[in-house]
C-alpha cells in the first residue's frame, strides 16, 4: 500500500491585487504519496470548503506539465525541488511525513498577485506581441520543403520551443529578469531560415519590451536550474550577442543577417 | 502598439524611456547594453589588476627594482610624450572605466530592485517570505554587490595609503615604493585590510570572469566548463598574486634591512637603477 | 429534412471545395474592416482563425478563459499531425487520407467535409513550416514523417512528443502579431456565458470576466466558437482540468442543435488512476503499444508482483484473440477489451483497475538502451507519475476518455443551425465521425481556422454590408445579461454542504459506467434516471464558499458542471436511440459473434442533431442523412 503522510502547510492567501497578503497555515492529513502536489491542494481545499471556508486559488491547467499554468515557490523553489518538474508532475512521495511546507505565489512586480497564488503573467503575451513570430499571413507560404532547416539548427531551435511560458525562470531569480523566457523564444526563431528576415528587428524590439517589465540578469543562473524544459543558458547569451549586433548593425546595406 | 482590450494588471510597463538616445549611446540605455559596458569595463579592470599584480611583483627584486618600475610607468611612450603624460591617459582611463563599471552596476541594480520590489508583499525588502533555496547562484555571484563596493573602498584607502601616503606621513617616500608598502603592511590592521580587500576581489573576479564572457555572448556549448577554470585560474593567480604582499611583509620575510640605498635616499635608487 | 440544410455543393467529390470558394460570395478587402467577429477560444482551432480572419482585414475580438492564449488545452497534444504531402513517396495522397478518415470514422461522417478536409491538410504544413513550427527533420534538412495509429502509409509530421504544443505556440504567435497591430481586441481570463440571437440572428455574447466577476456583453457581425471538447464530462479524462462544453451548450441552449453526443473516444494507453482524488489521467503515447506486450494474471485473486507470474499464468488476451494485429488492434477495440477483463476481476495494481502493459521482452531481445532511446521519455513520465520504473516492473495501463467527436452541428461552411454563429475545431461535430484517427484532429483545427472559415464566413457576411452591429445596450443584451448575472446569484445562494468537485465525480462515475466504453440498454436508462437525480441534488446542495466579485474557480466550475448534467442527458439519449455500434460508440447489443462492433447502415447512416426544446423537455432529434458516393461502406475486421 502506498505510503501517507501528514503535512503542515503555511499557504500565501490574498484577497485580490490591491489587498494584503498574508500566510496561513493548514494541516494536510492523510495525503497519499501518489498524489501531485495540486491534488493535495485539491484535497485541502475540499476540506476548506466542507467547513464552509474560501478554498485557495491556484493556477492549473493541463496537470502534464506542458500548459505552463501551473506555478508556485514551494519551500523557497520555483516548482518545488524537483528538476525538471512542474508543479503539477511534482508527486508527494518527494516530501516525508511531518514536514512543513510553504508555499507562495511566483514574485516579480510584472507578476501582480490576482489571488492567493495565483499572478497575472500577460507581460509575457506582451514580449511574444512585440516580435516573438515570423510574419507570414495565411496562405503565403510555399511548399514546406522549399526551405531546408539544417537538422542542427531545428534541433537547437527546439530546444528554445519547448518553453511553456511558464515563469519561473523569472520567479526564481532574485532580480526578477525574464532572460530566460525572452531569449528562448528568440533562439526559436532566430535559429532558423524562416526567422533571418525579421531577426534583427525582433531582437530589438522583443529585449526592450522584456526591459521595460523585468529586472536586469546578473548571471546567477538560478532560471536554469528552476526551469522545468531546462531551457540553456546558452540562449541568454546568444540573445545578448544577436541584442547588440542588432544595434550595431546597418540593416539597410547589410540585409538581415 | 495598441494595448488590448482588457489589460490585466501585469499588462503595465514598469520602466519606461523618456527619451531615446542616438546611436551608440541608445546601447547603454538599455540593461543589455549596460551589462555589455560592465563586462567590458570589466575586462578592462581585471586587466589592471593583474598588470598592477605583476608590476608589484617588482618588491621581491628588491627597492631598486621597485623603483625603477614605477619610474618607467612615469615615462611610458619614452620621449614621444611628456613625462607621465601616458600615465594620466592610463589613469583617466581607468577611473573611466570605474565610473562606468560602477554606474552600470548600481543602475542595473536598481532595475532589478525595483522589478522584484515586492508591490504586493508586505513586510521587508526580499522578494519571498519563506527561506529562499539557492540552487545554482553561488556565494560569488550573490556577492557581486557587496564586493564591489568594498573594492571600490579599499581602493580609495589604497591610493591615500600607498599613492597620497596619508596616514604613513613623515614614513613616506616619494619615489620608494618598496620602503613605502614594507611600511605600510607591516602595521597589523592595515595588513588585515588589504587581505579582506583582495579576498573581496578575488571573489568578484571569479564570478566575473565567468560571468563576462555570457554578458557578451562569447559562448559555445564546447568550451563553457573552461569558462569556470579559466575564472578559477584568474581568480588563483591575484589570490596567491596580492596575498602574498601582506604576508610575507607581515611574516618579516620581506622587510627594510637589506637595502644598499638608505630609506629615504631616493637619489641612490636613481643611481642605482641607472647602473641596473 | 429541411432544417438541416448541410449546403453540400454541387459537383465530384474532387471539385466541391473548388466550385464552392468560386461561388461563396466575397467581402471587397475595403469593406471587410466594416464586420467585427468575436471568437471564442484560441486553441489551434481558434487561434488560427482568429489571426486569419483579422490579416484579411475583419476587426476581431477573442475570447478565452485562460491567463493567455497560448494555454489553450491543444497544447496537450503528443502525437503528430497527418497532412497528404507523400513525402516519403509511399503511395499516400488527399484521396488516401480522405479514404482513410472516412473509414476510420466507421462511415459516419461527410465526405465532402472529410475531402476538403485532406485537400487543405497539405497547406497547413507549408504554413506551419514557414511560422518556424519546428517540426521534425531528416539530416538533409526535410521534414520527417511517421506512421501513427496503425496507418498504412508514414503522413504523420511530428515535434518530438510536443507537436501540439509546438503548432498552438505558431498560431498563438500569429495571433500575437495581430494583437500588435491592433487588428484584434484580446480578452483573457473572460469567459463565454450566454450567446445573443437578435431576430434569430448570433449578434453577440455576455461574458464574464474571471478576475472582477464583472457581466459584459459585446457585440458584432458573426460569433466564432473555436472552444474545444467535453471529454471533460467523465470527470477522469486526458482533456486539461478546464475543458468543458459550456460555450457550446449556451448556444445550443439558444438554437444551435448539438449532433452527435454520443461519440466520445477512448485511450487505450493511460496511466489508471490511483485513487479517488485523483484529478486527471495522463495519456501515454500509443506508440508504446508497437513494442510493449498486454496481459493480465489468469487467476482472479492474483497477489503476486508481476515478476513472480510466470508465463503460464498470464493473459496476453489481445493476442490471443486478435492474432494478426495482436497489441495493434484499434484504440476501441484495445479499450474495450482491457475493460472486460478488469471488470473480471483481473485487473492489476493496488486498487485493481489496469492491465499489464509489459516491455520485458523487447528490453530482453534489444536491450535496455534501444527501449530508452525509443521511450525513454515515456518512461520517465510514467516513472514520475507511479514511482515504478518500467525497465524493471511492468506498466500499467487503463483507457480513459480522450476526445470527443460530437459536438455543435455545423454545415459545409462551417454555421450552426444558428445564423452568424460558427463552431470549428474539436467544438463541432466535425469531420472524424464515429471515430477519430490519431492525428487528425490538429490537422481539422487549423484546417477550420486557417483555410475553411476565413472563406466561408464571407458568403454570410457579404450580404450584411451596411448593418451595424446591434447595440449592446439592446434589450436582447440586457436580459440575457440578466439571465447571467441571475444563474451566477443562484449558484452563490445555493448554500448547500457539498462542493463543485464532488458533484462532476460523481457525475463522472454515472456517465463513465453507463456511456463509457460499452453501452447497453438497460444502463442507458439508468444513467437517464441517475442523472436528474444527482442534477436536482446539485441545484440544492452544492456549497460555494467565496463572492462572486473576485477570482472563484469553484463558481465557473459549478457554471460548466451544470452544463455537463444537461449534455449527459443528451449523451445517453443519442446513445440510447442510436441502436447500433460504429467507432466509438458501442452497444452492446449490436455486435458480431466475434464481439465487434455491428454497423447498421440501412437506419443509421445519418447524423443525429439535437434541437433544444426548453430546460424540462426532451431535445427532438432530426436526421441529416450521410451518403457515400466515394468510399464503400465495409465491415471492419481485425482477426
Ligand atoms: C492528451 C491529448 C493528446 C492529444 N494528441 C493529439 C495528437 O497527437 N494529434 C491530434 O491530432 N490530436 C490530438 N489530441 C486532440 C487535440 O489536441 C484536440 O482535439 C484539439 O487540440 C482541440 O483544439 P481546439 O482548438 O478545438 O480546442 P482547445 O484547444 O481545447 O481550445 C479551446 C479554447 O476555448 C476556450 N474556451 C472554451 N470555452 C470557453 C468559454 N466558455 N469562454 C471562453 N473561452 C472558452 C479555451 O480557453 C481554449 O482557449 C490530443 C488530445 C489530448 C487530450
Ligand atoms: C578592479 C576592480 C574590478 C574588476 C576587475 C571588476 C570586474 C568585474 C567583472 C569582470 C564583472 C562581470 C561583468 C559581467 O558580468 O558582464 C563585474 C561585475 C560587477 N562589478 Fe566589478 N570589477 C571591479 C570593480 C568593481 C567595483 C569597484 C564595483 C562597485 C562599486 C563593482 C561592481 C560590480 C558589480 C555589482 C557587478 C555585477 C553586476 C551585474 O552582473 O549586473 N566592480 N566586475
Ligand atoms: S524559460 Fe523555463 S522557466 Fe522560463 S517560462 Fe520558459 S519554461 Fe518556464
Ligand atoms: S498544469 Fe499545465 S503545466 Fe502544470
Amino acid at each position: 500500500m502506498s505510503r501517507e503522510l501528514n503535512l503542515t502547510l503555511q499557504i500565501w492567501r490574498q484577497e485580490g491585487p490591491h489587498d494584503d497578503g498574508h500566510f496561513e497555515t493548514y494541516a494536510a492529513t492523510g495525503i497519499s504519496e501518489d498524489m501531485s502536489f495540486l491534488e493535495m491542494l485539491d484535497i485541502v481545499n475540499e476540506g476548506l470548503i466542507q467547513d464552509g471556508n474560501v478554498p485557495i486559488e491556484f493556477d492549473h491547467d493541463c496537470r502534464e506539465g506542458i500548459c505552463g499554468t501551473c506555478s508556485l515557490m514551494i519551500n523557497g523553489q520555483a516548482h518545488g525541488q524537483e528538476k525538471a518538474t512542474t508543479t503539477c508532475q511534482l508527486h508527494m512521495r518527494k516530501f516525508n511525513d511531518g514536514d512543513t511546507i510553504v508555499v507562495e505565489p511566483f514574485r516579480a512586480r510584472a507578476f501582480p498577485v490576482v489571488r492567493d497564488l495565483v499572478v497575472d503573467r500577460s507581460a509575457f503575451d506582451r514580449i511574444i506581441e512585440a516580435g516573438g513570430y515570423i510574419s507570414v499571413n495565411t496562405g503565403a507560404a510555399s511548399d514546406a520543403n522549399l526551405t531546408p532547416v539544417p537538422k542542427e539548427a531545428s534541433d537547437t531551435s527546439f530546444d528554445a520551443a519547448a518553453c511553456i511560458g511558464c515563469g519561473a525562470c523569472v520567479a526564481a531569480c532574485p532580480n526578477s529578469a525574464a532572460q530566460l523566457f525572452t531569449s528562448a523564444k528568440l533562439a526559436h526563431l532566430n535559429l532558423i531560415p524562416q526567422g533571418q528576415p525579421q531577426r534583427f528587428e525582433r531582437t530589438e524590439s522583443m529585449v526592450e519590451t522584456m526591459e521595460s517589465f523585468f529586472g536586469s540578469c546578473t548571471n546567477h543562473g538560478e532560471c536554469h536550474e528552476a526551469c522545468p524544459k531546462e531551457i540553456s543558458l546558452d540562449f541568454i547569451a546568444f540573445m545578448n550577442r544577436d541584442y547588440v549586433k542588432a544595434k550595431v548593425k546597418n540593416r539597410k546595406l547589410a540585409g538581415q543577417t | 502598439m495598441a494595448a488590448p482590450a482588457t489589460s490585466p494588471p501585469g499588462s503595465t510597463p514598469i520602466f519606461r524611456r523618456k527619451w531615446q538616445l542616438p546611436f551608440p549611446l541608445n546601447i547603454y540605455q538599455s540593461s543589455i547594453g549596460r551589462k555589455w559596458v560592465m563586462a567590458l569595463t570589466g575586462i578592462g579592470l581585471l586587466g589592471f589588476v593583474v598588470v598592477h599584480m605583476i608590476g608589484n611583483l617588482h618588491i621581491y627584486e628588491g627597492p631598486v627594482q621597485s623603483h625603477e618600475y614605477a619610474e618607467s610607468l612615469r615615462s611610458l611612450g619614452g620621449g614621444l610624450m611628456p613625462r607621465t603624460f601616458l600615465l594620466w591617459v592610463l589613469r583617466l582611463g581607468l577611473a573611466g572605466m570605474f565610473v562606468l563599471h560602477i554606474h552600470s552596476a548600481y543602475s542595473l541594480k536598481e532595475r532589478s530592485r525595483k522589478a522584484s520590489d515586492k508591490a504586493d508583499f508586505i513586510g521587508g525588502e526580499k522578494k519571498y517570505h519563506s527561506k529562499r533555496d539557492y540552487v545554482a547562484a553561488n556565494y560569488a555571484s550573490r556577492t557581486m554587490r557587496w564586493t564591489g563596493p568594498i573594492i571600490l573602498l579599499y581602493l580609495l584607502f589604497h591610493l591615500a595609503d600607498l599613492t597620497w601616503g596619508w596616514w604613513l606621513g613623515d614614513n613616506y617616500v616619494l619615489g620608494d615604493p618598496y620602503h613605502n608598502v614594507v611600511a605600510s603592511l607591516s602595521n597589523l590592521p592595515v595588513a588585515i585590510i588589504y587581505v579582506v580587500a583582495n579576498v573581496a576581489l578575488v571573489i568578484h573576479i571569479f564570478h566575473g570572469t565567468w560571468s563576462l564572457f555570457q554578458s557578451l555572448g562569447i559562448n559555445n556549448p564546447k568550451y563553457n566548463e573552461l569558462r569556470r577554470t579559466l575564472a578559477k585560474l584568474v581568480a588563483g593567480v591575484i589570490l596567491v598574486g596580492n596575498l602574498s604582499f601582506p604576508v610575507l611583509v607581515q611574516t618579516g620575510l620581506i622587510d627594510d634591512d637589506n637595502r644598499t640605498c638608505d630609506v629615504g635616499d631616493v637619489t641612490c635608487l636613481e643611481h642605482q637603477a641607472e647602473k641596473h | 429534412m429541411a432544417v438541416l440544410d448541410s449546403k453540400i455543393p454541387e459537383g465530384a467529390i474532387e471539385d466541391k471545395w473548388e466550385n464552392h470558394k468560386f461561388s461563396v460570395k466575397l467581402v471587397n478587402p475595403n469593406n471587410k474592416r466594416r464586420f467585427e467577429i468575436i471568437v471564442i477560444g484560441t486553441g489551434l482551432a481558434g487561434a488560427s482563425a482568429a489571426a486569419s480572419l483579422s490579416e484579411l482585414g475583419y476587426r476581431v475580438k477573442v475570447f478565452t478563459f485562460h491567463d493567455s492564449p497560448r494555454r489553450a488545452h491543444s497544447i496537450a497534444a503528443q502525437g503528430g499531425i497527418n497532412a497528404a504531402k507523400n513525402y516519403t513517396n509511399d503511395g499516400d495522397s488527399v484521396h488516401r487520407l480522405f479514404y482513410d478518415t472516412v473509414k476510420g470514422g466507421d462511415y459516419r461522417s461527410r465526405e465532402a467535409n472529410v475531402h476538403r478536409l485532406a485537400e487543405v491538410s497539405v497547406n497547413i504544413i507549408d504554413q506551419a513550416a514557414a511560422q518556424g513550427v519546428p517540426f521534425a527533420r531528416e539530416y538533409g534538412g526535410m521534414l520527417d514523417n511517421r506512421s501513427f495509429g496503425g496507418a498504412q502509409v508514414s503522413r504523420t509530421f511530428y515535434a518530438r512528443g510536443q507537436t501540439g504544443q509546438q503548432l498552438l505556440l505558431g498560431a498563438y504567435q500569429a495571433l500575437a502579431k495581430q494583437v500588435a497591430v491592433g487588428n484584434v481586441e484580446l480578452h483573457t481570463r473572460t469567459e463565454l456565458l450566454d450567446v445573443v440571437l437578435k431576430d434569430g440572428r448570433a449578434c453577440g455574447v455576455v461574458t464574464r470576466d474571471l478576475v472582477s466577476g464583472e457581466v459584459s456583453s459585446h457585440s458584432s457581425h458573426a460569433v466564432v466558437l473555436a472552444t474545444g471538447g467535453y471529454g471533460n464530462v467523465y470527470y477522469l479524462s486526458t482533456n486539461a482540468m478546464a475543458c468543458n462544453v459550456t460555450a457550446a451548450w449556451r448556444a445550443h441552449r439558444k438554437g444551435a442543435y448539438f449532433a452527435n453526443a454520443c461519440y466520445t473516444q477512448i485511450h487505450p494507453t493511460c496511466i489508471p488512476a490511483s485513487d479517488e482524488f485523483q484529478s486527471k489521467l495522463t495519456l501515454m503515447s500509443e506508440s508504446l503499444r508497437n513494442d510493449g506486450r498486454i496481459w493480465v494474471p489468469d487467476a482472479f485473486d492474483e497477489e503476486r508482483p508481476p515478476d513472480q507470474i510466470p508465463e503460464s499464468d498470464r493473459d496476453y488476451y489481445l493476442e490471443r484473440k486478435y492474432p494478426a494485429f495482436g497489441n495493434l488492434v484499434p484504440r476501441d477495440v484495445a479499450s474495450r477489451n482491457s475493460k472486460t477483463v478488469v471488470d473480471q476481476g483481473k485487473g492489476v495494481g493496488p486498487i485493481k483497475n489496469g492491465v499489464y502493459l509489459d516491455f520485458g521482452a523487447v528490453i530482453e531481445r534489444d536491450g535496455e538502451d534501444v527501449v530508452r532511446s525509443k521511450y525513454g521519455n515515456l518512461f520517465d513520465m510514467y516513472e514520475r507519475i507511479t514511482g515504478e520504473n518500467p525497465y524493471k516492473v511492468p506498466m500499467r495501463i487503463y483507457p480513459a476518455t480522450h476526445y470527443t467527436m460530437g459536438g455543435t452541428w455545423v454545415d459545409y461552411n462551417l454555421m450552426t443551425t444558428i445564423p452568424g454563429c460558427y463552431a470549428i475545431g474539436e467544438a463541432n461535430f466535425s469531420d472524424h465521425g464515429a471515430n477519430r484517427l490519431g492525428a487528425s484532429a490538429l490537422m481539422q483545427g487549423l484546417a477550420d481556422g486557417y483555410f475553411v472559415l476565413p472563406y466561408t464566413i464571407g458568403d454570410d457576411l457579404a450580404g450584411r454590408l451596411g448593418e451595424a452591429p446591434v447595440p449592446t445596450d439592446d434589450p436582447v443584451f440586457v436580459e440575457a445579461e440578466a439571465a447571467v448575472t441571475s444563474q451566477v446569484d443562484r449558484f452563490m445562494s445555493i448554500g448547500g454542504t457539498r462542493s463543485v468537485d464532488w458533484f462532476h465525480r460523481e457525475l463522472g462515475k454515472i456517465v463513465w459506467d453507463y456511456i463509457g466504453m460499452e453501452r447497453t440498454k438497460e444502463g442507458l436508462e439508468k444513467a437517464l434516471a441517475e442523472i436528474p437525480a444527482l442534477e436536482e441534488e446539485f441545484w440544492k446542495d452544492l456549497c460555494l464558499p467565496g463572492s462572486a466579485a473576485t477570482l472563484n474557480s469553484g463558481l465557473e466550475k459549478a457554471g460548466r458542471v451544470a452544463d455537463f448534467f444537461e449534455l449527459a442527458k443528451l449523451m445517453a439519449r443519442d446513445a440510447l436511440d442510436r441502436e447500433e455500434s460504429c467507432g466509438g460508440h458501442f452497444r452492446a447489443e449490436h455486435q458480431t459473434e466475434e464481439g465487434e462492433a455491428k454497423r447498421d447502415d440501412e437506419n443509421f447512416a445519418h447524423v443525429a442533431a439535437w434541437e433544444w426544446n426548453g430546460p424540462g423537455s426532451v431535445q427532438t432529434r432530426h436526421q441529416e442523412e450521410l451518403t457515400f458516393e466515394n468510399v464503400a461502406l465495409t465491415q471492419r475486421s481485425y482477426k
